[in-house]
């Protein structure tokens, strides 16, 4: 019985904190078209999200690429295929390691301030004084770091694209003797228009799912810095993991429905 | 005019005001005391219209806040200046950007004259203008910060009445002097109505003429000074009886000073 009723709470919890995301997500993407818009906040937010993420990024795209070709070299060289190295890196990194990677790091490093920093102003009562002051703090708060991420989350996406595939040409061309024309030309040959259309699909539904539960977290966080601590966590464990079940279904639902453009 | 009719909350199921009213004129000064979690800085979160009653109404110059739209309650937010507990000044922002926050985000005036305004706020609330202007708020003493809060309500609203969440609290006596001083200065020159929430009972004696006293989210006493002193509540009594010594020095304190006033004026 015990089992069930924490089954229950579970689920009664999980539903209430799906409600109020829902909640944010709409009063957010109301507030975008609503008057005054804060194109200074904007512009910090797009600086702290972007230049403050771009070593994060080039770091871990530069690795992830190699270590991805390294792995895929040994296996196609056993096949005779190492020219299809480009190809398949290609593919992979468009379509899913460049949008999940970039995502997840902005998810741990922006969704944690993101959400510290609400909730931090929420607990020393300066989100009631935005209140007071006729500011509403979804508008002020909320819809400049959604769009900063709408933007800065597909740019982001795009360098790591390009780090990954540089990564991988060094692996290509000094371990697994691709020359450059070869590499470059397989990796062209997937450039195409279903697979770009997913690499920026990706990262833009991923601006909005970061966006949402960071500053959900952060404007429900209580009980204190140890409950900003809680929310922080929560915020960054949420979001990434809802980046990978929607990554997955994106995959899933364009590649049904762009077939012949992959 | 403020009207607090026969207001109930509760948070979840936890009920933390319990039929509660009473009258708030233009230019008064109210203290509510009580002991802390007994429902005193909720009243002045439902004045500002940031938490919604179960029951009752609240009226301020004539609307209810209770049945407001939000777009309406932010108009009728300017006629209210708020002092939150610990000042709630911006931590990103300087002290300068706090004080004109408003004026910065509600109107199209220059940096200049925003400036202008904000160094002459800033002189009186007495605090030097030029030392901490573009100080961050952690770099301020806790007194400052409050005079700073002060300083920013006043200039944000233009107020008819002036909200105080527990402003002395966690001062040293020097910094609460100056705080309640300024808050005595605001009533006297300004002549704008004061709430004032406390727990510390010989700040409530010194800048009000009347209390309210709240006891487990219901309103146990409300009147003057002298009723205060004779009221038979054992609520009130409870209350009051930690700081019985402070009380009645700090209460025949007042009445000298007050037969001194008196003698005054009738000289004069």
């Amino acid at each position: 019985m015990a089992f069930f009723a924490a089954v229950n709470n579970w689920l009664k919890h999980f539903a209430y904190e799906l409600q109020g995301e829902f909640l944010l997500a709409l009063k957010t993407i109301a507030a975008v078209f609503r008057r005054p818009f804060y194109l200074p906040e904007i512009l910090e937010q797009m600086h702290i999200i972007g230049v403050g993420s771009l070593y994060l990024v080039i770091l871990t795209g530069i690795f992830a690429g190699q270590g991805f070709a390294l792995a895929f070299s040994v296996e196609l060289a056993d096949f005779g295929a190492k020219n299809y190295l480009g190809r398949i890196m290609a593919i992979a990194i468009i379509r899913e390691l460049g949008p999940v990677l970039t995502g997840l790091m902005v998810a741990a490093r922006v969704a944690a301030g993101i959400t510290a920093e609400i909730g931090s102003m929420k607990s020393s009562n300066q989100l009631d004084a935005m209140v007071a002051f006729g500011i509403d703090p979804i508008k002020k708060l909320a819809v400049p770091r959604l769009i900063a991420l709408i933007i800065m989350l597909p740019v982001l996406t795009i360098i790591c694209d390009f780090i990954s595939l540089a990564g991988s040409w060094v692996i290509a061309k000094y371990i697994a003797h691709v020359t450059t024309t070869v590499y470059l030309s397989a990796v062209r040959d997937r450039l195409i228009f279903g697979n770009l259309f997913i690499g920026l699909l990706k990262p833009v539904v991923f601006s909005f799912i970061i966006a949402f539960i960071s500053c959900y977290k952060g404007f429900t966080s209580g009980g204190g810095t140890k409950g900003v601590g809680r929310a922080t966590t929560e915020s960054v464990v949420i979001s990434s993991i809802t980046i990978l079940v929607v990554n997955f279904f994106i995959t899933k639902i364009v590649f049904s429905q762009l077939k012949g453009w992959l | 005019m403020i009207e607090l009719r026969h207001i109930h909350f509760s948070y979840t199921d936890k009920p933390i005001l319990k039929d509660v009213s009473f009258v708030v004129e233009d230019n008064e000064s109210l203290v509510i005391m009580g002991p802390s979690g007994s429902g005193k800085s909720t009243i002045l979160r439902l004045i500002l219209g940031l938490e919604q009653p179960q029951q009752g109404e609240l009226i301020i110059d004539g609307d209810n806040i209770c049945t407001m739209k939000e777009k309406n309650k932010r108009k009728l937010r300017k006629k209210i200046g708020m002092v939150f507990q610990a000042g709630a000044l911006f931590d990103s922002l300087s002290v300068g950007e706090n004080v004109g926050y408003y004026l910065l985000e509600h109107t199209n005036m220059t940096l200049k004259n925003v400036s202008e305004k904000v160094v002459q706020m800033l002189g009186f609330v007495g605090l030097d203008a030029e030392e901490i202007i573009d100080t961050l708020p952690d770099e301020l003493s806790g007194g400052m910060r409050r005079r700073v809060a002060i300083g920013r309500a006043l200039l944000s609203t233009n107020p008819m009445i002036m909200l105080y969440d527990e402003p002395t609290t966690g001062l040293d006596p020097k910094a609460t002097e100056n705080v309640l001083n300024l808050i005595m200065k605001l009533h006297q020159e300004k002549t704008i109505a004061s709430i004032m929430v406390t727990h510390e009972i010989i700040d409530a004696l010194r800048v009000a003429n009347r209390f309210i006293v709240i006891w487990a989210g219901e309103i146990a006493f409300d009147g003057t000074l002298e009723q205060l002193r004779s009221s038979d509540d054992p609520r009130v009594k409870e209350f009051l009886r930690p700081f019985l010594s402070s009380f009645t020095e700090v209460v025949q304190k007042r009445f000298v000073e007050g037969i001194a006033t008196e003698n005054n004026s009738a000289s004069l």
